[in-house]
């Protein structure tokens, strides 16, 4: 609260921190939601987003307190800082949601996906496809004479960077989980 | 302590506990089964409206004019999707509301059963929260749940969705007092940094201005006072959105009207050149502030809602705080008195305003012959003005000159439709006035155009004796779209006359209440007391000139001050860029 010595006449500074409000700059956060498990409580939230036009860049929504019917959303999104704050207290105003914590600025946090590939060639192609998912350690889940299903864990980028180069040996389908993601360190 | 009983049975047992004493509904299929219990009770009245779009305005304007919760009960399927619009209503202007809706037997949703719609789907955007009850015995709690979710925070409309066989069926009913309601807890104190922030300010601002809304409203009456307290201690001037109307009277000395795209010069201009703007539970409403970009743009601003959405959303401020209130002005002004009631020097200011009033920005050129929709209103005013009085809208030019005209000097005396801008919400909204306050003087300021939108609810009314005034200031235009088309549509009047009016007194005659027409000015101010002393539902058809204008008036895409005013030119007043804008 010390930017509350505030100059009349002046609306540069502001209560929160310094930061330049009203950049244009469009930035990506990871927001985890927790809510009770109940019914239409997705449809809550992504319809918030549809409704007031916020974009939805990955989803993922899973029970992870049986006891106190918790589930967790975690929604990966885009917009200009202004935007992600209005996001946050639009979503945190819905009845079932209990927290709303924005990862990306929160400290440090640790974003995973789960991703699989369906790889079909033949002959070198074949074998440069199994090589990549060595180095990218993706493992092998299924396998023909003339295709390969590799899963792999990691990062989105790295799970980019892996289908970059898929593409050109042969990669005909992809199904991805979306990002779960949690802040790094002991406190819960 | 709980009971076995049926789910009907619990629905009105829930109500009373809740102390419910008024229902507003229309019955279906799938609610038969409450409306035999309501039959087989004497303690809940339930209001048999037209339409259910009407029991959901009446419910609002029972809610706005006692700070109670207003219930409605409508059948599934059709019932549900009319009531979508007085949902709607409600949730932009943070009336509370609980409605029950009928839904088909658990067993058949899905089906696309006879009266099946997905309830619970088409009301989620239009609700604070909803429910689709699926076991009698979770039935007690949602209900309880849902008036606690409706009043807590920033009030709003909640539904519960209820299956016929959950009506039937038994179950354990739990009280009020035994029901672990929610984690929603809204917060309602303020920091103790931020309030002394806002005192900080308060102390140092030369050219202040109160802007308050409809949240001072749904704080409560204690809010009102505090406000007025805390307005007449420091002497600054305040103004007011339209939901805001009666918190700060209309005859206090620091009142500067209302502000806005058809608010008061003074009022607009304290806005567009203050230091310090105090928004008290108000919302930065595109009506409010014109164009964003020259908003205030000297001030620094603080904003109190108790909604933390709201903060930030439209207008960037300098002092956001969030809590109730009534809770902040308490803190605010035991702070403010015990660091010795300071203000910096305000007579300069005050100066200024009193020039900008000098304008006199609400005149109007009189006639002998035709009465003018301003003079009607300012002859309502002069001739209620002492009375037990409520006052609703419907939407349009009429409302502007009832906001302009009337004053109002206590909250929850004023019920107009001002997020949405429902046409057709004033008549059912003076219905459930008149419920709650069966000796006040209710009179509905409407256009006949938005009058007849509603206006099978003349059955209600005679139903229940309501006598309840319908006030129409009869244009034969849709006012508002006229003007805007006069000024941005090269005065090409697409589908905004109203042709093949009814007589209006004969249709009262017809539902068996009183109809008066009055089209001279001289007769006014005896039609006008006809109507008031008149025990019963009167339709007044008050013939008005056909092609006046609201004035003041801040075109579309403009600042505050480019406000137009009643002489002004008004050709080529939106420009291109202001057009695409409502």
């Amino acid at each position: 609260m010390s930017a509350l010595r505030i100059e009349k006449g002046s609306s540069s500074h502001s209560a929160y921190d310094l930061r330049d409000y009203h950049s244009e700059v469009i930035e990506k956060h990871t927001l985890a939601v927790l809510v009770d498990n109940e019914a239409g409580v997705l449809a809550r939230v992504i319809g918030l987003f549809s409704g007031r036009g916020y974009n939805i860049e990955s989803l993922t929504v899973a029970e992870v307190n049986h006891d106190s019917h918790l589930s967790r959303i975690t929604v990966v999104t885009t917009g200009t800082r202004d935007v992600i704050e209005q996001i946050k207290a639009q979503v945190g105003r819905i009845v079932p949601v209990h927290e709303v914590h924005d990862l990306t600025v929160e400290g440090p946090s640790i974003e995973r996906e789960l991703a699989l590939f369906k790889v079909q060639g033949t002959g070198n192609n074949r074998i440069e496809a199994l090589r990549l998912a060595e180095i990218f350690r993706a493992n092998v889940v299924d396998s023909t004479l003339e295709s390969f299903v590799f899963e792999m864990t990691g990062p989105s980028e790295k799970i980019d960077a892996f289908a970059d180069l898929m593409r050109p040996l042969g990669l005909v389908e992809t199904a991805r989980t979306g990002v779960a993601a949690l802040a790094r360190g002991g406190k819960g | 302590m709980t009971r076995q009983m049926t789910g009907a049975k619990m629905v009105v047992q829930a109500l009373k506990d809740q102390g419910v004493d008024t229902v507003f509904g229309y019955p279906g299929g799938a609610v038969l089964p409450i409306y035999d219990e309501i039959f087989q009770q004497n303690d809940i009245k339930h209001v048999l409206v037209r339409h259910e779009q009407a029991a959901l305005h009446a419910a609002e304007g029972y809610a706005r004019s006692t700070g109670k919760v207003g219930v409605a009960l409508v059948t599934s399927g059709p019932g549900a999707t009319n009531a979508v619009t007085g949902l709607t209503d409600a949730l932009l202007d943070s009336i509370p509301l609980v409605v029950f809706s009928g839904q088909v037997p658990t067993f058949m949703i899905g089906t696309d059963g006879f009266q099946e719609a997905d309830t619970v789907g088409i009301t989620r955007p239009c609700t604070k929260h909803n429910w689709l009850v699926k076991d009698t015995d979770t039935l007690s709690g949602t209900i309880h749940q849902a008036f606690h979710v409706a009043t807590s925070g920033r009030p709003g409309p909640v539904l519960i969705d209820l299956p016929k066989d959950v009506q039937f069926a038994e179950g354990n009913y739990t009280a009020p007092a035994k029901i672990n309601v929610s984690h929603y807890q809204p917060r309602v104190k303020a920091s103790i940094e931020e309030i002394n922030g806002i005192v900080d300010l308060l102390e140092k601002a030369e050219r202040p201005v109160f802007y308050t809304g409809g949240g001072v409203i749904n704080s409560g009456t204690g809010a009102s006072q505090l406000l007025r307290e805390l307005v007449d201690a420091t002497g600054f001037p305040i103004t007011s959105t339209l939901m805001g109307l009666g918190a700060y009277p209309a005859s206090g000395k620091s009142w500067l009207g209302m502000l806005g795209m058809h608010g008061l010069y003074e009022a607009n201009m304290a806005m567009h050149d203050c230091d310090l703007m105090i928004n008290i539970g108000a919302r930065f409403d595109d009506r409010i502030t014109g164009r964003i970009q020259d908003f205030s743009p000297h001030s620094t601003k603080i904003h109190i809602d108790i909604d933390p959405s709201s903060i930030n959303k439209v207008i960037r401020v300098d002092l956001p705080v969030i809590g109730d209130v009534g809770h902040v002005l308490e803190d605010v002004l035991k702070v403010w008195k015990s660091r010795g009631r300071k203000t910096a020097d305000t007579s300069a200011w005050w100066k200024q305003i009193d020039e900008w009033r000098e304008v006199r920005c609400l005149t109007y050129k009189n006639s002998d012959t035709i009465i003018k929709p301003q003079y009607a209103l300012q002859r309502l005013q002069e001739l209620t003005k002492g009375m037990d009085r409520y006052i609703t809208t419907e939407v349009g030019q009429h409302q502007m000159w009832a906001a302009q005209f009337l004053g109002f000097e206590d909250p929850n005396r004023w019920m107009t439709s001002g997020g949405l801008g429902t046409m057709g919400y004033g008549f059912p909204a003076s219905i459930g006035v008149q419920m709650a306050h069966p000796d006040s003087l209710v009179v509905n300021v409407a256009g006949e155009a938005s009058w007849l939108m509603n206006m099978q609810e003349m059955g209600t009314a005679m139903q229940y004796r309501l006598p309840v005034k319908q006030f129409i200031l009869n244009n034969e235009r849709l006012g508002m779209v006229r003007q805007w088309q006069q000024l941005l549509h090269g005065e090409r009047y697409s589908s905004s006359w109203s042709e093949a009016l009814p007589d209006f007194v004969k249709l009262a005659e017809a539902f068996g209440a009183k109809g008066i027409q009055c089209s001279d000015p001289k007769d006014l101010d005896d039609a006008i007391m006809e109507m008031i002393e008149y025990d019963g539902p009167v339709i007044f058809d008050c013939l008005v000139e056909k092609h006046e204008n609201c004035f003041p008036m801040i075109p579309s895409g403009k600042a505050h001050n480019e406000m137009l005013l009643g002489d002004a030119s008004t050709e080529g007043a939106i420009k291109s860029d202001g057009a695409v804008l409502v």
